[in-house]
């Protein structure tokens, strides 16, 4: 209903706020260790950022290894995983990272309509 | 309580495996010495049975008593909700936390929030434990409860192989671990984690019994050390957990010799003369209306006089009103409630499962220390719990008693007519000294009477008395025991009065001969004097006719002889009277 809804009005028509600029995108990546599946997970996210986003995207990477304590103020279970922080709603994504649909659905909204494989 | 728990001796440590002491009542003994010590525990069980409590005392008793500081892992509960759960355990969570002998990480899990992409693993909840161990330097984990994992993150592979390898890390570090987790319904826990977890498995259970919950506990599993193999009640009281072993106590208590009065002293006199013994058990069987308390209460007040401790549990009464009925005994009990030697402990049956009815008592006898304890009735116990459950808490309750050497004296109420109802045979065995009580219908009344049906190690009676309850107290009397049977009651007074007459009646009867006798006595005497004086009369009177008849004879004699010589008539003149006066009738 929703996604048909935001497809079928232009975006200034839609009844939910304007979304926001690309460069107010918080996101914290948390890794545990410069292993492989962490070196991926960075690089899916910077180069999902430079696609997407062209005006880039704050993006902080922590180690938990590092920062133990990080991971427990932001709720850690899984590693890699990425917090987007700002804009709402909070979004986890747990896992290398290789699929980060729906990521910047506010942004843009035909990404989020595609269904999510 | 805890302090009086024995200390297991301790093992070569070679040869077994160490262990970890919950602090926990009752579980240490049955899991013989605590948890396996740096191997993680699985703790499973329905919901409500206490795994979080269990995890959590286990924690706060290592800070505490073991000093071993520990962590918490809450997947479901807040830090806040936690420790407001176990503050109803008497624990203060919050104040181990703030001097850093317990932290608790609230380990969030949104699953609308996460979406899975590709490969993960969980280091960062490895990480997130890892620096709680290391920042307080545990000793202990609790991860309660890990299974929140499998509803927030989808990829149960993935997951699976996750928790093997945390099991494996946890044990790698050293720390005794419990895991608690869901009961399934055919495994152990709902997602099988006790694949994982193999070295020992407590399984919880909540079960409810004629509207009465009691809950259970069971070491399904304990790689590598004797355990109890049975399930245990435990319970969840206000000083945490205690599990209570039935089998756990030997029977190798102390004995005394010394004799306690009962406060009745003919039924002292019907038990050797010196009543019970010290730290002995007494069951006072009888049926409604027989007396059960008022005995009780006296052999109370006896105790209470003497300066002892008595704790009465009272499942019928409210102790006012026990206080005021044997006013009308004449028997005070508020001054000894007031002087702190009499304390009353009064509940319904009812009101909670008899585990939950035991550990109070244990709870209660543990704080007052008692020399005597009443338990009024103990069938009312029974009907909160299954026969053999029942036997199992009084022999505990005894074993518990008599380890202290309290004095304890237990009414049991029985049914009319069949006074030896199984379940009082069963109960008798546990049981030093057995009084009877009954009521003795007829001649349109009711009497009471009691004996002794045993009283180990001791002499005693083995007459029925009757007792009378006036408002001056119990007092025991002989009964009549006849060829019609016992007379009690007005019978018997009956029969009294009835021999009073008897006796009345003999005596009388004694007194009517005697007179009898003084007067025939009397009779013969008057005979004889009446007699005498006849025959003085008589004699008199012969001597007055002898003495004639001879004046006669001669003046006949001469007479004759004057004739005779008148007419010359030759006769010979009588020279002495010949008549003897006997052979002559006297004119009367």
């Amino acid at each position: 209903m929703k996604t048909k809804a935001i497809r079928s009005q232009p975006p200034h028509q839609s009844p939910f706020p304007p979304p926001v600029k690309a460069g107010n995108y918080i996101l914290r990546l948390f890794v545990a260790g410069a292993t492989a599946r962490s070196r991926q997970a960075v690089l899916h996210v910077r180069q999902t950022c430079a696609a997407e986003l062209k005006a880039g995207c704050q993006l902080e990477v922590i180690d938990i290894y590092q920062q133990p304590q990080m991971a427990q103020d932001h709720q850690i279970l899984a590693t890699p995983t990425l917090i987007k922080t700002y804009p709402r709603p909070v979004r986890r994504f747990i896992g290398n990272l290789l699929n980060l649909a729906g990521l910047f659905a506010e942004a843009k909204p035909e990404l989020a309509a595609k269904p999510v494989l | 309580m805890t302090k009086k728990r024995p200390i297991i001796p301790p093992a070569p440590r070679s040869a077994l495996l160490p262990k970890c002491p919950t602090g926990i009542q009752g579980l240490d003994e049955i899991t013989g010495g605590g948890l396996p010590r740096s191997r993680p525990t699985l703790v499973c069980g329905g919901a409500g049975c206490g795994k979080t409590l269990l995890a959590a005392e286990f924690l706060v008793r290592g800070a505490v008593q073991f000093h071993e500081p520990g962590v918490l892992m809450a997947f479901e509960e807040t830090a806040g909700e936690l420790n407001a759960n176990v503050a109803s355990l008497g624990f203060d969570l919050a104040g181990l936390v703030r001097r850093k002998k317990i932290l608790v990480d609230y380990v969030h899990i949104e699953p609308g929030e996460i979406q899975e992409s590709g490969d993960y693993d969980l280091e960062g909840l490895f990480v997130r434990i890892n620096h709680a161990i290391d920042s307080i330097g545990a000793k202990r984990v609790v991860l309660d409860t890990l299974e929140a994992l499998f509803s927030g993150l989808r990829n149960e592979a993935i997951l699976r192989a996750e928790l093997r390898r945390l099991f494996r890390w946890l044990k790698a570090k050293g720390v005794t671990a419990v895991i608690t987790a869901e009961r399934g319904r055919e495994q152990l826990t709902r997602h099988g984690l006790e694949e994982y977890v193999s070295d020992c498995v407590i399984l919880l259970d909540h079960r409810v019994n004629d509207q009465i919950a009691t809950r259970h506990m069971r070491v399904v599993k304990y790689r590598g050390a004797m355990h109890g193999t049975n399930e245990f009640p435990f319970l969840i009281g206000e000083n945490g957990l205690s599990v209570l072993p039935i089998t756990s106590l030997a029977l190798n208590h102390q004995v005394s010799n010394e004799r306690i009065a009962t406060g009745i002293p003919r039924l002292d006199a019907m038990l050797g003369g010196r009543g019970f013994f010290r730290g002995s058990s007494i069951l006072l069987t009888g049926t409604p209306g027989t007396g059960k308390t008022i005995i009780s209460a006296n052999f109370a007040h006896a105790a209470a006089r003497r300066g002892e401790r008595v704790l009465f549990f009272s499942f019928e009464e409210s102790p006012n009103q026990i206080i005021r009925n044997l006013h009308s005994i004449g028997l005070h009990l508020e001054p000894l409630v007031k002087r702190g030697l009499l304390r009353f402990h009064s509940a319904r049956p009812s009101l909670y499962g008899l585990e939950m009815h035991l550990a109070t008592m244990f709870k209660e006898i543990a704080e007052f220390q008692p020399h005597v304890v009443i338990v009024d009735p103990i069938t009312s116990l029974m009907d909160a719990g299954t026969d053999s459950e029942c036997k199992g808490m009084i022999t505990r309750l005894i074993d518990y008693l008599k380890g202290g050497q309290v004095t304890t004296l237990f009414t049991s109420l029985t049914q009319g007519g069949h006074v030896l109802a199984q379940s009082e045979a069963a109960m008798s065995s546990l049981m030093d000294s057995w009084i009877l009580l009954q009521d003795f219908q007829g001649n349109g009344e009711r009497n009471r009477v009691l004996y002794v049906l045993k009283a180990r190690g001791m002499a005693h009676s083995n007459q029925v008395r009757e007792f009378l309850i006036s408002d001056r107290g119990i007092d025991v009397v002989d009964a009549y025991i006849g060829t019609s049977g016992v007379l009690t009651g007005s019978a018997r007074a009956a029969q009294e009065s009835l021999e009073k007459a008897a006796v009345l009646a003999s005596q009388q009867e004694a007194a009517q001969l005697e007179r009898e006798v003084e007067r025939k006595h009397a009779a013969l005497e008057r005979q004889i004097a009446a007699m005498r004086s006849d025959y003085e009369t008589e004699a008199a009177e012969l001597r007055r006719i002898a003495d004639q008849v001879g004046t006669r004879t001669i003046v006949l004699g001469t007479d004759r002889a004057a004739s005779g010589r008148l007419r010359q008539a030759d006769i010979k003149a009588p020279t002495s009277p010949q008549v003897s006066p006997r052979n002559r009738k006297l004119p009367a």
